[in-house]
């Protein structure tokens, strides 16, 4: 590791003047950065570790009925929370699909947020990447691609963003919770993570300096009709090929209103309003295909990762089936319904 | 190791050491250390408790788990300087006050539960937060829960059947 400066914030006004600082960096588990501190992808100057501020490190109920995540609430906290139990399964069963007990027990509701992409590239430092380093290339593009991208890639990079838990954010409208130099922000999820576009080297919208407070969850609109559908390499602890997440309000045997968001295929959660509005109306087979060619449209594979268009149109159908008949796949049983 | 990383670039002044005050398995120590210095370094080059074992110093293998204020995590993730004050239980530290092994370390012997024994300590930390974690309830989910903790001699049918036997106890 290149050697930083070290500060333990006392409070967020003093973690947002140190942290503002050029070259400062904050963190939080410590899971990612800390990795890619020793591959020598990231270097900062300073780390700002806001591990003492304990007020975010609550989970609250909102006035509405929905929930408030703070930032520092570790995965495995949020996920055996009995608020997001009951509130969010979804978001609790995406948790427990990612990492391990040991990193979840680490890992944070900010720091999954802000996670970088796992393309071996990106961790390479002697090969060139435009996210890292910009102006060198994508060598992903023609080398090995098998964990990248099938939509909203652009020229300059084919990356994916790894998180589980943000795949739930996303079908469950999150909002993300900033406070900054320049005062407080509230980000929905949809314009919180970035497409690659001409500048990869950007992840989301978040500015420097910026702090993620909490998760915002509105209320529960899905009871058990949720399910969060991960196929991967192995069976446990790898990265999603393609995940799902959907939430599905019934009206009998049709499907009332949706919310579906797909991981593992861009460089953000991957969620279609359009496709949302399709399915209403249907019934749950006839609402995966139609989410499926809206969600799918416009696909583009690349050597070693087409068969990801083919994976995620199935598991769009199976996901819907799962969540409208109240079945949500367990993480750890690995049985597929 | 990362004690003696050179700076990047020669011009880069090196922070001053702190000193960080912590308990491990019982004992408290004061020690000087780097911001970069991890909890696995600290404990291993520092401390001699060279129980916890490093295998990829990234996150990956789990043979670095250690219980750090009640919960297992990677020690080879945890950056020392953020845990002031923390209480720490490695390997050494589970046998009971008499010298007695802990269950899990018997049934690991009973069960031929390893090999090689390099994954084991991270095993044996994971298996005994496991157990107090409450998801230790079938073969299954012993399994999934027991995911972080990977063994290149292939133990696992032998790791599991270990665990159930304490935890259903
Ligand atoms: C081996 C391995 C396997 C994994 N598998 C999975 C998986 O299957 N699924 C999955 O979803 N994830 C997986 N992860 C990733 C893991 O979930 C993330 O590393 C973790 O969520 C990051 O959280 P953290 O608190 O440790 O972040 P840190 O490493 O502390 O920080 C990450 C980034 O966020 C910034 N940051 C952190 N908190 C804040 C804040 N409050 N405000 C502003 N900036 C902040 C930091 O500056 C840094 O840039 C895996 C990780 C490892 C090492
Ligand atoms: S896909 Fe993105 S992260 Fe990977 S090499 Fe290309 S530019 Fe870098
Ligand atoms: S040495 Fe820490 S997980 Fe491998
Ligand atoms: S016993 Fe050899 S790695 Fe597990």
């Amino acid at each position: 590791m290149t050697p930083f400066a070290f500060d333990r914030a006392g409070d967020l006004p003093a973690a947002l003047r140190a942290g503002g600082a050029p070259g400062a960096r904050f963190l939080a588990g410590g899971t990612n950065l800390v990795d890619l501190m020793k591959y020598g992808v990231e270097a900062p100057r300073r780390l700002v570790d806001l591990g003492p501020l304990d007020g975010l490190r609550r989970v609250e109920e909102t006035p509405d009925g929905g929930l408030r995540i703070g930032a520092l609430v570790t995965n495995a906290d949020c996920a055996a929370h009995p608020l997001v139990m009951e509130r969010a399964p979804l978001l609790a069963s995406a948790i427990l699909h990612g990492a391990t007990p040991q990193l979840r027990n680490m890992a944070t509701t900010g720091g999954n947020l802000l996670q970088r992409t796992r393309c071996y590239y990106f961790y390479d430092t002697a090969t060139a990447c435009n996210k890292r380093a910009p102006g060198t290339g994508c060598p992903a593009r023609e080398g090995v691609n098998r964990i990248h991208a099938i939509l909203g890639h652009s020229e300059h990079c084919i990356a994916t963003h790894p998180s589980d838990m943000c795949v739930a954010l996303a079908a469950l409208e999150a909002v993300v919770e900033v406070e900054g130099p320049g005062g407080a922000r509230r980000i929905p999820m949809a314009d919180f993570h970035r497409l690659p576009d001409d500048a990869p080297e950007r992840d989301t919208t978040l500015a420097h300096g910026e702090v993620i407070t909490a998760v915002a969850i509105p209320p529960d609109r899905f009871g058990s009709h949720h399910t969060y559908l991960k196929l991967r390499d192995r069976l446990s602890y790898a990265f999603a090929l393609v995940s799902v997440a959907v939430g599905v309000g019934m009206e009998g045997t049709a499907i009332r209103e949706a919310r579906i968001a797909l991981g593992g295929v861009a460089h953000k959660p991957w969620r279609r309003e359009e496709a949302e509005a399709a399915m209403r109306g249907l019934a749950p087979e006839a609402a995966g295909e139609r989410a499926a060619a809206i969600l799918l449209e416009g696909a583009r594979g690349f050597s070693h990762n087409a068969f990801k268009i083919e994976l995620a149109r199935r598991a769009i159908g199976r996901a819907v089936r799962q969540a409208a008949s109240g079945t949500p796949q367990h993480h750890a049983n690995k049985v597929i319904l | 190791m990362p004690d003696a990383t050179p700076p990047a670039e020669p011009a880069l002044a090196l922070p001053p050491p702190l000193t960080l005050a912590l308990t491990v398995n019982g004992a408290r120590h004061a020690v000087e250390i780097r911001p970069w210095t991890t909890l696995l370094d600290l404990l291993r080059d520092r401390l001699h408790l060279t129980g916890t074992k490093k295998g990829c110093d990234q996150g990956q293998c789990g043979a670095c788990t250690v219980i750090l204020d009640g919960k297992r995590v990677n020690a080879c993730l945890v950056l020392a300087a953020t845990r002031p004050g923390s209480e720490v239980r490695t390997v050494e530290g589970l046998e009971g006050p008499d010298g007695a092994l802990h269950p899990l370390q018997a049934a690991f012997i009973e069960h031929d539960a390893f090999q090689c024994g390099y994954c084991t300590p991270g095993q044996l930390c994971s298996g005994v937060a496991l157990i107090g974690e409450g998801h230790a309830g079938s073969a299954e989910e012993i399994r999934e829960w027991m995911s972080g903790n990977i063994c290149r001699c292939g133990a696992y049918p032998h790791i599991v059947e270990a665990i159930r036997e304490v935890a259903g106890r």
